[in-house]
């Protein structure tokens, strides 16, 4: 049990670390790690499918689906919680997952990448023409309020949002990981390397790939929640490929092995966006497919790899992570 | 009455297009076993190339109009001279050996560039190249009014299906891009310079996406974001179709064009799902597409 | 006394290949059957037949007088089944003690834990008498991918033993084995097995083999059975001679 009271121990000390460190921050990164976190929680559930073998390329949909129930919440419920709409955030993103996941169950590889990011844009598209949702220009939200607590001052409130922000990412992150050192963690490796054999020895590969859907799904909608209140406005474009596609990319940089990489990845591809959009507005897209090549071919194993090859002498290894994008 | 022949028309004409580009696809997937997600991207490049030639061809009233057709031509071929080999050669082959994932990726990743490289070249505002379409008259059925163009296209379509089927059934290089598709070990081991097949296949691929973009520009705007929806709109085509079936790919180029058609007359907000929906009606009944290959036993 | 296995008629053809015609047999419980025959015979299509991976154009799978036809291959394992491959089918990227660690993780239902760290101590222990009783101690931490194809044989009819099923098909168990081993590998599947009494049906292309560790041997050829035995009648049957082994002139 070791191993779970391990990464409970980490995961009370990051809480702790990342409170420090946002009272510290000059605001504009608090801003700038709460929006990474939230889209970091998205990239961690492509994570938990890609350990399975899939990529999803449409988590858009999850993600806007998390953001759009916050946002109807908000604005026809008089929701104010944060807490709140992240849940509902959650459970929108559950429900869809739930009954979409037994239309792709079958499919693997390149089907399940293209029908998901399909999926992404058929959502998109549906919004864009939804005019109750507010088409096209879609929502704005106003600030939330954190169990009661309604901050007065622009600063509390970043420093209020990035620290409900914190709990939610270490929470999930951490219940992520004792679930990636399970069984059934192991068993959706398994099933990436060899359906034929999972299933011989009596399990489902259809159940392991669904409940990896479902974790992917609540993941998204919990960040689309967040983004939401992180930009006070929602949009189509959260289910637009462009957004989509940066989730993969951030699973990809960081690789399957750890977890707090997603995070850092996330914070890091954040800044270099915020670079990027500044300087060279035309190239982001571009920039991350350059990126994405360079990453598959030098450094397989995402940046959680590097973290692996530091740790390699104290701890048994993990699979070997040349293995994972092999 | 009239609507039924609109959407039957309008259905041909879109199959038209949609099959030069999904054939590209099916084919390239047959040979090398990859899906390009960057197809998309090389039908823009077609069509921003097309749109250029043609912008500078009849803006300087250079020659003749219908040679106009020909350097479309030209601009799809010069595409795919200059991209075909460099993404082949310069990025996948040090792919081939990977996983299917990773295959996906890196062509996920060259259609980034792709997107951001016709960004970079011709901007973000619109090109119009109608000059071409004007060219051909109009043409009436059924009390509608078509332009002679889309009939063109039609033509187009059947020549390209015709050369294609011809050159790979009734040559013997066709027949050695055949032995690559049904297996390129073998095809290795008995000679086959299956290097050189790749290339030439994928070269070929990615004419036709180049070819369908440059014969479409002269119908539609071209701007960013026309890559998404062909790439789309071609996986589509090419999973009905059967992976690797030009007769599939043809089929499947009708359907598609007709359920689109439908969508865009009856409920236009809903085009794409319509036709992801045809999609997943026909994998219900045939789960690999209607033209399936055979595939070996595994176990 | 009800037979463990009993197929009824299966049917099974590929196009106008003929996998399997008419197959009808009885397998009593405790037996040691040897299935041989030339390639294409149909003795693989008659195991995948019985395990689920292929449903049969006709006829029936009966697993301890339960019509156990057409059902997946998860659910046959459930009733009871398990199998080994000809080609080794393992889980390449982990290493070898999380492949065993797996079979009986999923083997346990108990095991399928969402919280649970995968490695238990009790689970480790099961995994270290594996281990010790296959040889396989020295290659437990290497990945899989790497291991050399008799291991990974070894690793393979392993992962089936483990399950402890009622019937154990095991196909071509000792192909890819150095001939030196192959005596030594059936011996410790023998003795894994003979405390449960498990049924065990084994493809084999090795004569000396089937003559050893088989009581009956079941003789395939164009996907009828043309011999059914004590392996010394079988094995000195003309026809068998002429089809499978080859000795008849």
């Amino acid at each position: 049990m070791s191993g779970i009271f391990g990464t409970l121990a980490a995961a009370v000390i990051a809480c702790a670390a990342l409170a420090l460190a946002g009272y510290a921050a000059p605001n504009w990164l608090v801003l700038i790690a709460t929006l990474a976190f939230s889209k970091g929680l998205v990239a961690l559930g492509i994570v938990a499918l890609m350990r399975g073998g899939l990529v999803s390329f449409g988590q858009g949909t999850f993600y806007c689906a998390g953001a759009y129930a916050a946002g109807m919440a908000m604005r026809s419920f008089e929701i104010n919680d944060a807490a709140l709409l992240v849940a509902l955030g959650a459970v929108a993103g559950l429900i869809l997952g739930v009954i979409i996941a037994p239309l792709l169950a079958g499919y693997r590889g390149i089907f399940f990448a293209t029908l998901t990011l399909a999926l992404s844009m058929i959502v998109y598209g549906i919004l864009n023409k939804t005019y109750s949702l507010g088409g096209s220009d879609g929502l704005n939200l106003h600030a939330p309020s954190f169990f009661g607590y309604r901050p007065a001052a622009s600063e509390n409130a970043s420093y209020a949002l990035f620290l409900f922000t914190s709990l939610t990412t270490v929470i999930a992150a951490a219940m992520c990981r004792i679930h990636f050192d399970s069984v059934r963690g192991l068993l959706s490796h398994a099933a990436r390397d060899n359906e034929i054999r999972v299933e011989y020895l009596g399990a489902s590969v259809r159940w392991i790939n669904g409940v990896n859907f479902a974790i992917a799904a609540a993941l998204g909608g919990i960040g689309g929640a967040l983004s939401a209140l992180s930009l006070g406005h929602i949009d189509p474009d959260f289910a637009f490929w462009t957004t989509s596609g940066e989730f993969v990319f951030l699973a990809i940089l960081s690789g399957y092995v750890s977890v707090t990489a997603v995070f850092v990845a996330a914070v890091l591809v954040e800044l270099g966006r915020s670079y990027s959009s500044q300087y060279f507005p035309n190239t982001w897209q571009g920039a991350l497919g350059v990126f994405l090549l360079l990453i598959i071919l030098f450094l397989p194993g995402g940046l959680g790899s590097l973290a692996l090859r530091l740790r390699v002498s104290r701890a048994k290894p993990e699979p070997a992570p040349a293995e994972t994008l092999k | 009455m009239k609507l039924a022949a609109a959407i039957l028309i309008d259905g041909v004409i879109d199959a038209s297009w949609l099959f030069i580009v999904a054939v590209g696809l099916t084919l390239v997937f047959g040979v090398l076993n990859i899906l390009n997600f960057a197809h998309g991207s090389l039908f823009a490049v077609g069509a921003y190339a097309a749109a250029s030639a043609v912008g500078w061809y009849y803006g300087g009233g250079l020659g003749p109009p219908f040679l106009g057709y020909l350097l479309m031509f030209g601009a799809a071929l010069a595409v795919a001279l200059i991209l075909g080999p460099l993404m082949e050669r310069g990025v996948l082959r040090f792919f081939y050996r990977r996983d299917e994932v990773v295959l996906v990726l890196v062509t996920y990743a060259l259609f980034l560039i792709l997107e951001d490289a016709t960004k970079l070249i011709w901007g973000t505002e619109s090109y119009y190249a109608s000059e071409p379409y004007a060219l051909l008259g109009n043409v009436s059925f059924f009390g509608l009014s078509y332009v002679g163009y889309d009939f063109a296209l039609i033509g187009l379509a059947v020549v390209t299906g015709f050369l294609l089927w011809f050159g790979l059934n009734r040559t013997i290089s066709g027949k050695i891009v055949l032995a690559v598709i049904h297996d390129r070990d073998i095809s290795r081991a008995m000679g086959v310079n299956v290097t050189r097949v790749f290339a030439f296949a994928f070269t070929l691929g990615v004419f036709l996406a180049a070819l369908g973009g440059a014969f479409t520009a002269p119908k539609i705007s071209v701007q960013p974001g026309i890559g998404i929806t062909v790439i789309l709109l071609s996986f589509a085509v090419v999973v009905i179709g059967g992976l690797g079936s030009v007769e599939g790919a043809a089929i499947a180029a009708l359907f598609v064009g007709f359920a689109r058609a439908a969508a865009i007359h009856l409920v236009p907000w809903a085009e794409l799902f319509i036709v992801y929906l045809v999609m997943a009606l026909v994998l219900a009944f045939r789960p690999e597409g209607l033209f399936q290959r055979a595939s070996a036993r595994k176990i | 006394m009800t037979a463990l296995l009993e197929t009824i008629g299966l049917q099974k053809a590929f196009g106008a290949v003929i996998a399997a015609s008419d197959i009808s047999v009885a397998v009593e419980q405790g037996e040691k059957l040897g299935l041989i025959g030339n390639n294409g015979a149909g003795k693989t299509t008659f195991i995948n037949i019985v395990t689920g991976h292929l449903k049969p154009d006709a006829g029936c799978v009966m697993l301890d007088g339960k019509d156990i036809t057409g059902r997946a291959p998860r659910q046959v394992r459930r009733d009871g089944v398990s199998r080994s491959f000809q080609i080794p089918q393992l889980f390449t990227s982990l290493t070898l003690d999380q492949n065993l660690l797996l079979a009986l993780a999923i083997l346990r239902e108990e095991g399928m834990s969402s919280w649970q760290p995968s490695r238990s101590d009790a689970r480790m222990a099961e995994v270290d008498d594996l281990l010790d009783r296959f040889r396989l101690r020295p290659y437990r931490e290497q990945t899989v991918a790497v291991l050399p194809g008799g291991v990974r044989k070894l690793v393979d009819v392993a992962m089936a033993v483990t399950q402890r099923p009622k019937l154990l098909l095991l196909d071509e168990p000792t192909s890819g084995v150095a001939v030196e081993e192959k005596f030594p590998l059936m011996d410790v599947i023998m003795r894994a097995i003979e405390r449960t009494d498990t049924t065990v049906l084994f493809v084999e292309h090795d004569m000396d083999i089937v003559g050893r560790y088989a009581d009956r041997v079941l003789a395939f050829y164009a996907g009828r059975i043309i011999a059914d035995g004590e392996p010394g009648t079988v094995l000195s049957n003309e026809e068998v001679q002429r089809y499978v082994t080859g000795g008849a002139t």
